[in-house]
């Protein structure tokens, strides 16, 4: 029996408002929105949980409070030192707006933009540039001997230096394609069980179960993975943070 | 309490900060070896370490490709730089597992460390 929906529909980019702008598509599309609504509800959050600030926090005041200890401490202060602390913005901002992203895909009919190369690639771009351009404005070119290993012999550095920079120009690759594989791969497995259920269904009730199951099963996975891939995501920000801050 | 003068409660407040900051910089190191090898730590660098590999090699093979079309030396730029990616690869997930998340960076820690970069002494370990 053949699936109706093809497992790949649910990352269909649709364009809710076509924009465009000199021959470039600049369309709102559900991405967007979707982008829009995280921007949206990690602002309202912060500033409505915040907005009646108590010594003793309440239930909603105990959530940002939570968040900032985590991407502080855990984040910021075990991978880079106090000295992260100045970009705890950005990586605080970046944690959140990738968690959000990956949590309102799991929403039934939603859409999920870190399912698409490009959002994951634009960040992981955008970390590389900035954490670069981090390491040369602190250490001038002081900062082009990070490519060459300490007490190796001269005739290895010829091998070793192209390696070096090789492994540090996959960076934003690993970055991105981490992220965006593991939530495309986890919403394509979901939608290809819940496509078993109706055909399986159709004859018997308990075999029509199974895929049911299985999908509430791996709705737990994805909700782990989602909040792992986010954590993943901003911990190896820090660890690049911290390679450009603590070159020596 | 509001009938101290402005001053001396800011006076106050800047000391307080500066002890709650020392106390954040003092307590950061020590904890620092111990939160690293965490268990939850391990779950997030198993998922880290398997694209790792696979990336490098595909990313180091397209920029040997890339290269032999901009610069005609068909197949040599890709043959290279195939073998460059997976010595890449294995490079990263050599540090990762090594440094347990701690150094993907290009200095080993435990390298003797360079005349006035003592600020890591305490780190490894």
């Amino acid at each position: 029996m053949v699936a109706k929906e093809n497992p790949l529909a649910q990352f269909t980019i649709d364009r809710l408002i076509p924009i465009h702008i000199g021959g470039i598509d600049a369309s709102f599309t559900n991405s967007a929105l979707l982008m829009v609504i995280a921007g949206v509800l990690l602002t309202v959050l912060m500033l409505v949980a915040t907005r009646k600030a108590a010594l003793v926090p309440g239930r909603w005041q105990s959530v940002p409070e939570m968040l900032y200890e985590f991407v502080a401490k855990s984040l910021i202060d075990d991978n880079i030192g106090s000295e992260g602390q100045r970009y705890f913005p950005f990586v605080f901002t970046l944690f959140m707006f990738v968690l959000l992203g990956n949590l309102l895909g799991l929403v039934p009919y939603s859409f999920t933009f870190t399912s698409h190369i490009i959002v994951t690639f634009g960040m992981a771009f955008v970390i590389f540039v900035g954490v670069t351009f981090i390491g040369l404005a602190r250490h001038g070119f002081h900062f082009l001997t990070f490519f060459v290993p300490h007490g190796v012999p001269k005739v290895l550095l010829l091998l070793l230096v192209p390696i070096e920079v090789l492994s540090y120009f996959i960076r934003p690759f690993t970055l991105a394609i981490r992220l965006f594989a593991n939530m495309m791969a986890g919403h394509t497995m979901l939608v290809i069980f819940a496509s078993f259920v109706a055909p399986l269904g159709a004859y018997y009730l308990i075999p029509g179960l199974l895929p049911v199951m299985i999908d509430v099963a791996l709705m737990f996975l994805e909700l782990l993975v989602a909040l792992l891939q986010a954590y993943v995501f901003a911990i190896l920000t820090c660890l690049y943070l911290n390679d450009a801050i603590h070159l020596h | 309490m509001d009938e101290r003068d402005p001053l001396a409660s800011l006076r106050d407040l800047g000391k307080g900060l500066e002890k709650a900051r020392q106390g954040r910089d003092g307590g950061s190191t020590a904890r620092r070896a111990t939160l690293s090898r965490d268990s939850q730590n391990a779950l997030g660098l198993a998922l880290r370490i398997g694209v790792e590999l696979v990336v490098a090699v595909v990313i180091g093979a397209g920029i040997g490709w890339a290269l032999d079309r901009w610069l005609g030396t068909r197949p040599w730029g890709m043959i290279i730089l195939f073998f460059l990616g997976i010595a890449a690869g294995l490079v990263n997930v050599y540090r990762t597992i090594s440094g347990m998340g701690m150094a993907i960076g290009y200095r080993q820690r435990a390298a003797p460390p360079a005349p006035g970069a003592g600020f890591d002494a305490d780190d490894e370990d």
